[in-house]
């Protein structure tokens, strides 16, 4: 590909982006969802600025502000061991942990005010990191893919959660299924009006910040990319690709993990059971990356669109009767023509 | 718990079967060289398409023919993209997965009219064996299918190891350069296999959703499509060491279930089948490095 050197560069990004696969399976994926709403009786012309509103208007911009913290969190889980080859599907088993570690701590030590936060968000990481990395041996010695072993794995540790959640973690007398509120000095300073956008965007903003840095201009980022692209080849360059595999696996469960922290610190801070695996953001966050196709950059872009589709989703239900599961449909079909189309465009490349 | 009362044999037997039909899906195609990890959105959209056809024409056996159809449908979407425009297996049945787990959900709130759980009297279920005349011990109260998926063990090892189009299927995987060069049309196979398995798993997803139980939940699937590929990956594709795999996957839903009665904590049910199909793995890995290698 050859691009001319004064070719501005922002109508050279315009191109790149309508040529990217982004474009086309977006497109495809509003089509094929026009098609779906149509064969099953619903008017595009109401169900579309339903989808809108729900999304942006009406104060519902700030829940979807408040959804795109976890998601974009989730989204770096499965980029980050993606990049290094790996795919992570346990996010949920991994938010989980972290979720639980973090009100098990906030809740059993009283800490200063700011250890009271950062602790526990250390916790999140790490229990998330742990139970990530337990599919790296799986992957690297007993070549059981990670995209198998971190499922398998998701599954107990969603459950443990829960036990730990209903018994010896519950709130006496309430009859649901949830931790005591945690500690006021643990709750997560917020930054809108009614609490639900909190410290948690700039601090997840940041490490994506950090993330892409990394990815691109360090040394492990490019180690990770070697391994992602051609292990065998990164093996003969000296990378430690085994090792690399526990460090990339390690640090997206940690990000999810992370985010099960963020969502228990936040309203109505406190674990409350099922809450953090029921809207799906580990799974809006696979489209979303897998939508970015291998440009870091634009992987929160492809988050945040991504995000309004799935909070107006919420609201096309309420005004127009069309189930949020659309949204659910319309990602996994922005998958697989993501994934047709990388081997098209590869083809035509060769 | 006693676990060698015969109706705790048959609740194994129960267990095993859905996962079983599945992992029979996953094992011709693994044989044929397609990872197919679409089992789990397969499985759940045949038990949906199983409940809504035997819904509405009052006929479980139906019913399991609507699922078939529904689900080979659906596998065709993995064949075109997987093995017809060769895009990547593992991210298209990412995909495929989530839109069974979105479609299911969905077209349950149009036709059904709300989420969650959907059960009817007018819902017909498979009879079991006792209910056709057959009032055998173990399988007595299994549907046909679960019979029927044992003697596809035997039918998959027969035609893997025995029959021509069996063998070619196993060059197509072990070599596809040396398959074409012998003539084999390597996409007419890989293509066949990926329906094969879509039939395989409407019928899992109907034994599921009409034969286990009489009713559809959204999920319901559960991750056995899953464990079904585990098994797939344990199993070393010989069809009779696949129906060790997946018995030792009923076996656990089996204790976990019993674990219930004995006031265990659901989630210890919940979390049972996964665990024992790690430390499975994890031992036959181990063993699996222990062996000396053979020489290739």
């Amino acid at each position: 590909m050859t691009r001319s050197l004064n070719e501005p560069r922002v109508l050279d990004l315009a191109r790149r982006a309508a040529l990217s696969a982004a474009v086309p399976a977006i497109g495809g994926a509003l089509a094929l969802t026009t098609l779906v709403m149509l064969a099953v009786g619903v008017n595009p012309a109401d169900a579309y600025p339903a989808l809108i509103r729900g999304a942006v208007a009406d104060g519902n911009l700030e829940y979807t502000i408040a959804a795109f913290v976890p998601t974009l969190g989730m989204a770096l889980a499965f980029a980050l061991p993606l990049r290094a080859g790996e795919f992570n599907l346990g996010g949920d088993g991994q938010m989980a942990a972290g979720g639980i570690a973090a009100a098990a701590l906030a809740l059993a030590v009283p800490l200063p005010p700011v250890l009271a936060v950062v602790l526990p968000l250390l916790v999140a990481a790490l229990a998330g990191g742990l139970v990530a990395a337990l599919a790296a041996p799986l992957s690297t010695r007993l070549r059981v893919p990670a995209i198998v072993g971190t499922l398998l794995i998701s599954a107990p540790a969603v459950s443990l959660a829960s036990y730990l959640v209903r018994f010896p973690l519950a709130e006496q007398g309430s009859g649901i299924a949830q931790t005591p509120v945690l500690p006021d000095a643990a709750h997560l300073p917020a930054l809108g009006g009614s609490g639900y956008v909190t410290l948690g965007l700039p601090l997840v903003v940041a490490l994506t910040g950090i993330w892409l840095y990394a990815d691109g201009r360090t040394v492990l980022g490019y180690e990770m990319r070697a391994r992602g692209h051609n292990p065998e080849f990164a093996r003969y360059g000296g990378v430690h690709v085994d090792r690399l595999a526990g460090y990339a696996l390690a640090g997206g469960g940690a990000f999810a993990g992370l985010v099960g922290g963020l969502i228990v610190l936040g309203p109505p801070y406190r674990f409350v059971d099922g809450a953090l695996t029921a809207p799906g953001y580990t799974f809006t966050a696979v489209a979303a990356v897998l939508l970015a196709a291998s440009r870091p950059l634009a992987v929160p872009v492809a988050v945040a669109l991504l995000t309004v589709l799935q909070v107006g989703g919420q609201g096309m239900e309420r005004e127009a009767g069309v189930p949020s599961q659309l949204t659910q449909i319309v990602q996994g079909l922005i998958i697989v023509i993501v994934a047709v189309l990388a081997t098209v465009r590869r083809r035509a490349a060769e | 718990m006693n676990i060698f009362e015969l109706s705790f044999l048959s609740g194994v037997l129960t267990a095993t079967a859905p996962v079983l039909l599945a992992a029979l899906g996953g094992l011709i195609c693994q044989v044929a060289g397609v990872f197919n990890i679409a089992l789990e959105g397969q499985l759940l959209w045949g038990a949906f398409t199983a409940v809504v056809v035997s819904d509405v024409t009052g006929s479980a056996w139906t019913g399991v023919a609507g699922a078939i159809a529904a689900t080979v449908l659906f596998s065709g979407m993995l064949s075109a993209a997987s093995v017809g425009l060769r895009a990547d297996p593992i991210v298209v049945a990412v995909g495929l997965n989530l839109l069974a787990l979105g479609l299911t959900g969905f077209l349950m709130r149009r036709i059904f009219g709300s989420g969650g759980t959907y059960s009817s009297p007018e819902l017909a279920g498979l009879p079991t064996l006792a209910e056709l005349g057959l009032d055998v011990p173990v399988l007595g109260p299994q549907s046909p299918l679960v019979p029927l998926a044992l003697a596809l063990v035997v039918a998959a090892a027969w035609w893997l190891g025995r029959t021509r189009s069996g063998l070619r299927v196993r060059a197509v995987g072990q070599h596809r350069e040396a398959a074409e060069a012998a003539g084999l049309r390597v996409g007419a196979y890989r293509h066949g296999v990926v329906l094969v398995a879509g039939a395989l798993c409407g019928l899992a997803g109907a034994q599921l959703a009409l034969g286990n139980v009489t009713l559809f939940s959204e999920g319901m699937s559960a991750g056995r499509g899953w464990i079904a590929v585990v098994a797939v990956m344990l199993s070393g594709v010989l069809p009779y060491r696949l129906l060790l795999a997946c018995l030792l996957f009923g076996f656990a839903e089996a204790v976990g279930f019993r674990l219930q009665g004995a006031r265990l904590p659901q989630q210890a049910a919940d979390a049972a089948p996964y665990v024992i199909t790690l430390f499975a793995l994890v031992l036959a890995a181990v063993a699996a490095r222990r062996r000396p290698k053979e020489a290739s």
